[in-house]
C-alpha cells in the first residue's frame, strides 16, 4: 500500500511542477469555451441553453489532451520499466496512475467550470449540475482514456491514434453527461436515470481500465 | 481435426485451398436462392415492396456485430493461447466487418427515408453501429500503426475485448431506449414477430450473408499469410545482403550482383 501512494504522491507532484503541463488542461478548457461564442454567436440566451454542452466538450478535449503524458513521459526517462517490473501488481500501478491523473488533472476543470458558466450565462442550478456530473464522469474519461494512452505509448506515432481510438469509446459518458446536466434545466425530464447511468459508467471503466491498460503495456513493452 | 491441428500456416493453407471453393459454391447457391426467394415475397401492407431492403439490411446489419464477435475471441485465441492464428483471423476479419457495417448504414439510410421521412437521426440503435463502424477504422489504422505484426496483434487484440462492450449496447439499444428504430422482431422472447413469408428469405439471407463471411474470411487470411511469408522472406533477403557486405568488402561487386538476382 505505501508504494501504491508513494506513486500516486509522485505522479501528482511531477504533474503539477514545471513541465508536468497538468494544468494547461485547464488553460485548454478555458480557451475552448471562449472559442464558441464566437462560432455560434453572442447570444446569451442561446449560449445557456449550449451551455452543458459546451462545458462537456470542453472537458472531454481537455482531458483528451493531458492523456498521453499519463505513461509517454515515464515511458521516455525509463521508469515505466521500474514499474511494470516492480513487486506492486501493474493493474494497480495502472489504477495509481490513472488516479493520480485525474486527481492533478480532472478535478481543476471541475473547479474551473462554476467561472466558465459565467461565461456562458449559466444560472446556478445549471453550474451547479454540469459540475456534479463531470464530477461523476471524468472519472470514466480517464480510465478508459488510460487503455488508449497504454496503447499509444507502444507505438512511435501514437498520439493521434490515442484520439481516434479513444473519442468512440468516451461517446457514452458524453451523452449521459450531457443529458444529465440538460435535465437539471429543463423540467419535465428526470434527472437520477441518466446520472445514475454515468456514476454506473465511472465504475466499470474503473474496473475494466486498469486490467486492459496493464494487459497491453505487458503485452506491448517486450 | 481439433483448432491446434490449423496452428501450422502451411497445414492451414492446404486444408482451406481444399474448402474454400465448396464454400464459394454454397454461398453462391444460397445468396441465389434467397435473392429469389425476396424478389417474389410480397408487398408490405405498409411499407409496399420498400420493405425488400429488409433482406439486405438486416443481415449486414448481424454480420457487423458478428464479425466482432469473431474477432473477440481471436483475440482472445492471442491473448490467452497464443494460437499462430488469432491473429491473423482477427486482422483479416477487421476491414470484411467494417464493409459489413458500413453496408448496413447505407441501407438502413436508404430504407429510413422512404419509412421515417429522414436519411439519418440520431437514434440509439444507428448512433451505437455508426461508434462500431468508427472502432473498426480505428482498429485498422492501429494494425497499420505497428510494424512488428505480433506487437500490432496484441495492441489491436486488448482494443477489440474492450469494444466488445459495445455489442450488447448495440443489440439491446432498440429496446432500452424505445426511439425512431422498431424493436427487435426476429430473435426474441416468445417467438418472431415476421410473417412466415418474410421470415424464410430473411434467415436465407442470413445463412448466405454468413457463409459469405466465413468464405472471404478464410481468402482474407490465406492472403495475410501470403503476405507475412513475403515480409520474412524480404526481411532474410535484407540481412543476408547487409551481413555480406559488412563482411566482404573486398567482394562489393559479388554482391551487388547477387542483390539484383
Amino acid at each position: 500500500m505505501t508504494a501504491w501512494s508513494a506513486l500516486i504522491r509522485r505522479d501528482i507532484r511531477i504533474a503539477l511542477r514545471v513541465g508536468g503541463g497538468a494544468l494547461i488542461g485547464v488553460l485548454f478548457f478555458l480557451t475552448v469555451v471562449v472559442l464558441m461564442p464566437f462560432a455560434v454567436g453572442p447570444d446569451l440566451a442561446q449560449l445557456a441553453r449550449l451551455g452543458p454542452a459546451i462545458l462537456w466538450l470542453g472537458a472531454l478535449l481537455a482531458s483528451l489532451l493531458t492523456l498521453d503524458r499519463l505513461f509517454m513521459a515515464d515511458h521516455e526517462d525509463g521508469s515505466l520499466d521500474l514499474i511494470t517490473m516492480s513487486r506492486t501488481p501493474l493493474e494497480l500501478a495502472c489504477a495509481a496512475k490513472a488516479l493520480a491523473h485525474w486527481l492533478a488533472a480532472g478535478l481543476p476543470l471541475i473547479v474551473a467550470t462554476p467561472v466558465l458558466g459565467l461565461l456562458l450565462n449559466l444560472d446556478m442550478v445549471a453550474t451547479a449540475a454540469v459540475a456534479l456530473t463531470l464530477l461523476a464522469g471524468t472519472p470514466a474519461l480517464t480510465f478508459t482514456g488510460m487503455i488508449g494512452a497504454a496503447l499509444a505509448v507502444t507505438l512511435h506515432r501514437g498520439g493521434l491514434l490515442m484520439a481516434v481510438l479513444v473519442l468512440p469509446l468516451s461517446i457514452p459518458v458524453l451523452i449521459f453527461g450531457v443529458a444529465a446536466s440538460q435535465a437539471a434545466i429543463t423540467e419535465p425530464s428526470s434527472f437520477g436515470a441518466p446520472f445514475s447511468i454515468l456514476c454506473a459508467l465511472s465504475l466499470v471503466s474503473m474496473v475494466i481500465g486498469p486490467f486492459a491498460a496493464a494487459a497491453s503495456l505487458k503485452h506491448g513493452l517486450d | 481435426m481439433t483448432l491446434i491441428d490449423l496452428a501450422n500456416p502451411t497445414r492451414f493453407l492446404a486444408l482451406s485451398a481444399r474448402v474454400l471453393p465448396w464454400l464459394a459454391a454454397a454461398t453462391v447457391i444460397l445468396l441465389t436462392i434467397g435473392l429469389y426467394q425476396s424478389a417474389y415475397a410480397p408487398d408490405d401492407y405498409q411499407q409496399g415492396a420498400t420493405v425488400k431492403i429488409m433482406f439486405i439490411h438486416v443481415p449486414n446489419a448481424w454480420l457487423s456485430m458478428f464479425v466482432w464477435g469473431v474477432m473477440s475471441i481471436a483475440s482472445l485465441g492471442t491473448l490467452v493461447w497464443r494460437h499462430p492464428l488469432a491473429d491473423v483471423a482477427a486482422k483479416a476479419a477487421a476491414p470484411i466487418g467494417a464493409a459489413f457495417t458500413f453496408l448496413a448504414l447505407l441501407t438502413g439510410s436508404l430504407w429510413g427515408r422512404p419509412m421515417w421521412g429522414t436519411y439519418w437521426e440520431w437514434d440509439a440503435r444507428l448512433t451505437s453501429v455508426l461508434i462500431l463502424f468508427l472502432m473498426y477504422l480505428g482498429l485498422m489504422a492501429l494494425w497499420r500503426a505497428v510494424e512488428d505484426p505480433s506487437r500490432a496483434a496484441r495492441a489491436a487484440a486488448v482494443l477489440t475485448l474492450v469494444g466488445a462492450i459495445n455489442l450488447p449496447i448495440i443489440k439491446f439499444s432498440v429496446d432500452w431506449w424505445n426511439t425512431l428504430h422498431q424493436p427487435a422482431s426476429v430473435m426474441r422472447m416468445g417467438g418472431s414477430t415476421l410473417d412466415k413469408a418474410f421470415l424464410i428469405p430473411l434467415l436465407v439471407m442470413a445463412v448466405a450473408f454468413t457463409l459469405l463471411f466465413v468464405t472471404l474470411h478464410i481468402a482474407a487470411m490465406r492472403n495475410e499469410i501470403l503476405r507475412r511469408r513475403v515480409r520474412s522472406l524480404q526481411m532474410m533477403q535484407a540481412s543476408r545482403v547487409a551481413f555480406s557486405s559488412e563482411v566482404g568488402t573486398g567482394s562489393r561487386q559479388e554482391n551487388a550482383s547477387k542483390g539484383t538476382a
